[in-house]
């Protein structure tokens, strides 16, 4: 399969959010300001690439083909260990980028979107490559869904809502909405 | 045999990840200055950025670090910048100037009428995007209450007569509310000494006041005559009190036809709205 379409349908047509409902906690919780949805979008970018490349090399240089039904729980260990590691080195190379991303990576060490594309990577038996290129495109596409999320809900702060809706329950309905209305790529194109 | 594996691999790989994370931790340690954390627990921990640093916990960074005045923290005030002069083991140096907000207009919704009826977002800034708000007077205070939404302190209220009331029990005079503020209506004030304060906001000349609101400075200059320290001046038909020079005799407050140099005094009656 081409690269292009892999990113298509990482992005539009198979958005984790909106279309594989992964990922919904930070998806309502960091959604409220523009800015932390943007700070939490490039700190999923940047673990998702390196958690996905790592667990792909384990995956098929270790694990591959006897050890199979350990993938969850070593990924978990690979994508925990990994984000602490880095959340030291960054603290001391380079503070201006730790404190860019701040609390959003030990966040993301817990955040089922990362462990989900580890797996989607190794059902969809992806080369290295396309590991890389999904991965990235999926964090893009979880970036774009978290900042149209922000944007509407900073609107949503300032209108006149119904007292009965107001709060997480417009919120819930929004991403419905929101989540429909990207269903219309799905007939697009599909993996 | 299998079961050997499986235990061979994921110990092996916590093994390893546990190690390299123990390395990381030595090689990249970071020193960290313990008199930070104890700078911030004696901070408000408001954030309210009053300091000019995003947070309290920034601000503590900088002033253990020595890059920023112990006395910035401004809802902290004295109490606040002796403790941390404590800690730092400085000498003192705030002064124990008491500041608050005050609401610079007196248009109430009785006195000063609407140009036209406002269904929006009840928000000052929104209401400002529409033909510059929907008063009269295009200076004063729109009563939406965005100050009351912005202070950290819950020092501002809403009052049924449409202008805000300060608190100022509550009010450590931040001034996050002044930034709020679309139309500049609210000022930091010292208040450590009784002043006199011309409460309005309005710019515009007497006639166009005079339309707009019944309690606007319509810039006449009674009070400038009757102040016999020439502590008052007019400037763009708004008269401003210099609290340096006055003398607190009153002679303005009794001058003014439109009543509305007040006393701004800390010990008495806090609610200047109320006193008109």
């Amino acid at each position: 399969m081409s690269l292009l379409a892999i990113i298509f349908v990482a992005i539009l047509a198979d958005n984790i959010v909106f279309n594989q409902f992964l990922g919904i906690c930070p998806y309502l919780g960091v959604s409220k300001r523009l800015e932390t949805s943007l700070g939490m979008g490039i700190a999923v970018i940047f673990v998702m690439a390196m958690s996905a490349v790592v667990t792909w090399l384990v995956y098929n240089y270790i694990l591959f083909p006897h050890l199979v039904y350990l993938r969850t729980i070593v990924f978990i260990l690979i994508i925990a260990g990994l984000v602490q590691l880095v959340e030291t080195i960054l603290k001391k190379t380079n503070p201006t980028l730790f404190r860019a991303l701040g609390i959003f990576l030990p966040l993301i060490t817990t955040n089922c979107t990362i462990l989900g594309v580890a797996i989607l990577n190794v059902q969809a038996e992806h080369n290295i490559i396309e590991t890389i290129v999904y991965s990235i495109s999926v964090a893009v596409g979880f970036t774009i869904a978290l900042v149209i999320m922000a944007g509407i809900r900073e609107r949503l702060d300032l209108a006149n809502v119904s007292s009965l809706l107001r709060g997480a329950a417009v919120s819930l309905v929004t991403a419905g909405i929101l989540s429909l209305a990207f269903m219309g790529f799905k007939g697009m194109m599909t993996l | 045999m299998n079961i050997v594996y499986a235990f061979a691999v994921l110990g092996g790989l916590g093994l390893l990840i546990g190690g390299l994370l123990s390395y990381a931790a030595q090689r990249f340690a970071v020193e960290e200055d313990e008199r930070v954390e104890i700078v911030a627990d004696v901070l408000p921990n408001a954030n309210c950025g009053a300091c000019g640093y995003p947070g309290c916990i920034n601000f503590a960074e900088k002033v253990v670090a020595g890059d920023a005045p112990v006395d910035s923290c401004i809802p902290g005030g004295k109490a606040v910048s002796d403790r941390i002069c404590e800690i730092l083991g400085l000498e003192t140096v705030a002064s124990d100037v008491r500041k608050v907000a005050v609401i610079f207009c007196l248009g109430t919704k009785d006195v000063a009428p609407d140009k036209f009826e406002y269904h929006g977002v009840p928000d000052c800034k929104a209401a400002m995007m529409y033909g510059g708000g929907f008063k009269v007077c295009e200076y004063g205070c729109l009563g939406l209450g965005t100050c009351v939404e912005a202070c950290p302190f819950d020092a501002l209220s809403m009052g049924e007569d449409g202008l805000p009331v300060v608190d100022w029990e509550r009010c450590t005079g931040c001034g996050i509310c002044v930034k709020a503020c679309p139309r500049g209506v609210i000022r930091i004030m010292d208040v450590d000494q009784p002043t006199r304060v011309v409460l309005c906001n309005s710019k515009a000349r007497g006639r166009a006041t005079r339309n707009a609101c019944e309690v606007g400075c319509i810039g006449c200059k009674a009070c400038v005559r009757a102040c016999p320290q020439e502590a008052v001046v007019v400037e763009d038909f708004l008269a401003y009190i210099d609290p340096a020079k006055c003398n607190f005799c009153g002679e303005c407050i009794d001058a003014c036809k439109r009543d509305i140099i007040k006393e701004l005094d800390l010990t008495k009656e806090p609610d200047l709205a109320k006193t008109v």
